[in-house]
């Protein structure tokens, strides 16, 4: 059953605009209504599997109108976003009970679905800035959403540092269109093909990575991160580590850098040392926190690292003319990392909200014992620290292998070197976590702490199942074919796009 | 040379929104990096002397319905403006949510200088 390509923006938009309606009284059957948006979008999303189309938006043939495109990357990112957004959405339905505002909250959520699904499914280059605006609009508004000093700031910070990239991007969409001509990505990439690169389009691809790197938190661009996400509400912590920083930085880079202007050798050691400057800094800036949430958000910057790492050294090894077996192998553990991070580090954040919600703190030092008050909390908390620091069953093993692989295969041992160590530094993070958090002495205050309930329970167990069984992602071939491959696909073939869409 | 101009004042509101210690100053810097860009945008489809990208029965071909080529010659782009419309829409809802966000700062903290408002660090 092919699936039409707008619904995966209509359902959330509609829903968007529909949820505010509902107001203080009627907040019981928005929540409803919302969680049955996400699920349905999840459902639709994995319905979409293995299948690629193009839809033309209002029937204007593609030159001339914007055009929605799925292929496998699109597809993959469709799958994460509503995996993360159905299981926060349940997650928010009993956590958002201590804010005001419900509905509206609900309605924002829904808001920056819509842009994320419309930002990974655009194949224009104006539409993808217009959705990456939608996206991140919301999410200034969402992480200030409990408007108490802390919030406040940490918008404000997120905000301008966000409009900043926003700008940047613009602007590089701006010489590309004044360059080229044209707006859409595949009309774009051709024009570039027959041109090469001249200045302003090299300024215009700065532009792009400064732009997109700010949004993804890569690391001389991180600042606004260890403040945005733990100043956000759990669940929206949760979307924001676990897939706004990819759909709007990550993946919105692969696409400009490989299929739009080509991987070159240097643009491929660039990623590689933002990469490792990420991986390096956030971990180690990760293990001196005592606020359990910021502890994550430094972890994430981390993590992030670890993805453009792997895609970087696959476009490197492209660009050098190298196997391209190891080009795609070093891709794909940088997309299965992605994927992976994207379940460990929402539920990460799940049970930081749902400890947060129990005992009214998240400084490490203020917490300890709660093992015996919240054992479901713990256990999944615990599962996903182990896929995080990469132990064998779980998923987070096989894309760090894949990526070690990768590297020592195509003759990088220092990378190799790198990525094991940093694993280290991640043990060391969620070590702290586990013996501050739920090891050691229940401190007198928190005696009388009770387990959190109903939907929150379900959500957590709900990523914690996915953390243990990802790994059959890799192992299980017609998964691996179906799921990861095409969306690897896409990246090595590069600038094939343009062929693949409108013919040569 | 509009160009440099446009780029300056692109780099007018990057400075002003990287060194001002008020907040709403910094909402400034922002709004004019942004028209900056929309001015770009615009110079992008300008030509001197040019038409508007409206077709009458003065630009058609007598007889053959075809346009004319000085049509074509003489019409600026349309594109770059339907795109700076899209962007002023999205640029005036941050600029609200950013003015309503200053507020609220100043509701709690007492001051718009960001030097005082710091309890975020580490």
């Amino acid at each position: 059953m092919s699936v039409p390509l707008p619904i995966f923006i209509a359902v959330p938009l509609v829903a968007a605009f529909v949820l505010p309606v509902f107001g203080r009284k009627g907040k019981d059957a928005a929540t409803i209504l919302a969680n049955l948006a996400t699920i349905s979008l999840l459902v639709l999303a994995i319905a979409t599997i293995g299948q690629s189309a193009v839809y033309e938006v209002g029937k204007w043939s593609i030159p001339l109108g914007i055009n929605l495109v799925l292929d496998g990357l699109s597809s993959l990112l469709l799958l994460i976003v509503s995996v993360v957004s159905a299981a926060s959405m349940l997650f928010s339905a009993r956590y958002m009970e201590q804010y005001t505002a419900k509905s509206k909250y609900l309605s924002l959520f829904m808001l920056m679905v819509a842009g994320m699904n419309g930002l990974v499914l655009s194949g224009d280059i104006f539409n993808l800035f217009v959705f990456l605006e939608i996206a991140s609009l919301a999410s200034y508004a969402l992480v200030g959403f409990g408007c108490e000093h802390e919030e406040l700031e940490a918008s404000f910070k997120y905000m301008v540092l966000g409009s900043i990239a926003s700008t940047f991007i613009l602007f590089a969409i701006a010489l590309v269109y004044g360059n080229t001509g044209a707006l859409n990505m595949a009309y774009v990439s051709k024009a570039i093909q027959g041109s090469g690169l001249n200045a302003s389009l090299g300024f215009a691809l700065a532009l792009f990575i400064v732009g997109f790197g700010l949004k993804a938190a890569l690391v001389p661009f991180h600042a606004w991160l260890p403040d945005a996400h733990p100043s956000a509400p759990a669940p929206i912590s949760a979307m924001l580590s676990g897939v706004l920083i990819k759909t709007l930085g990550v993946y919105a880079l692969a696409r400009v850098i490989f299929n739009i202007f080509g991987v070159s050798v240097s643009i491929g050691w660039l990623l590689i040392v933002l990469g490792i400057l990420s991986m390096v800094a956030g971990a180690f800036m990760a293990i001196g926190q005592w606020d359990l949430k910021r502890l994550m958000a430094y972890s994430s910057i981390s993590q992030i690292g670890y993805v453009v790492l792997g895609i970087g050294l696959g476009g490197l090894i492209i660009a050098t003319g190298g196997n391209v077996a190891w080009a795609s192998l070093a891709i794909l553990g940088g997309l299965f990392h992605l994927v992976n991070h994207a379940v460990f580090k929402s539920l990460l954040f799940l049970t930081s909200g749902s400890v947060e919600m129990s005992t009214g703190t998240r400084q490490l030092k203020e917490l300890g014992g709660l093992v015996t008050k919240m054992p479901v909390t713990r256990a999944t908390c615990t599962i996903a620290s182990a896929s995080i620091v990469g132990i064998p069953p779980f998923s987070g093993f096989w894309s760090k292998l894949i990526l070690v692989w990768a590297a020592i295969q195509a003759g990088f041992y220092w990378i190799a070197a790198i990525i094991v160590f940093i694993s280290l530094c991640t043990l060391i993070m969620y070590l702290k976590v586990q013996r501050y958090v739920f090891l050691g002495e229940l401190p007198e205050n928190l005696q009388h702490i009770k387990e959190s309930k109903g939907t929150m329970i379900i959500a957590m167990v709900f990523l914690a199942c996915l953390c243990v069984l990802m790994g059959l992602l890799v192992i299980v071939p017609s998964l691996k074919a179906n799921i990861l491959e095409p969306a690897v696909k896409v990246l090595t073939d590069g600038l094939l796009y343009s062929a693949n869409l409108i013919g040569t | 040379m509009p160009y440099a101009l446009c780029f300056l004042l692109f780099m007018v509101g990057l400075y002003c929104t990287v060194v001002k210690k008020n907040i709403v100053k910094i909402v400034i810097g922002l709004a004019i990096m942004e028209y900056a860009v929309n001015l770009f945008l615009i110079m992008l489809g300008y030509r001197t002397g040019g038409t508007a990208p409206i077709i009458d029965k003065t630009y058609l071909e007598p007889g053959t319905g075809q346009i004319a080529a000085s049509f074509v010659n003489s019409a600026v782009d349309p594109l770059p403006q339907a795109l700076v419309l899209t962007a002023i829409v999205i640029a005036l809802g941050s600029l609200a949510l950013m003015v309503s966000m200053c507020i609220r700062i100043y509701e709690k903290y007492g001051t718009l200088d960001i030097t005082q408002i710091r309890r975020l660090k580490g």
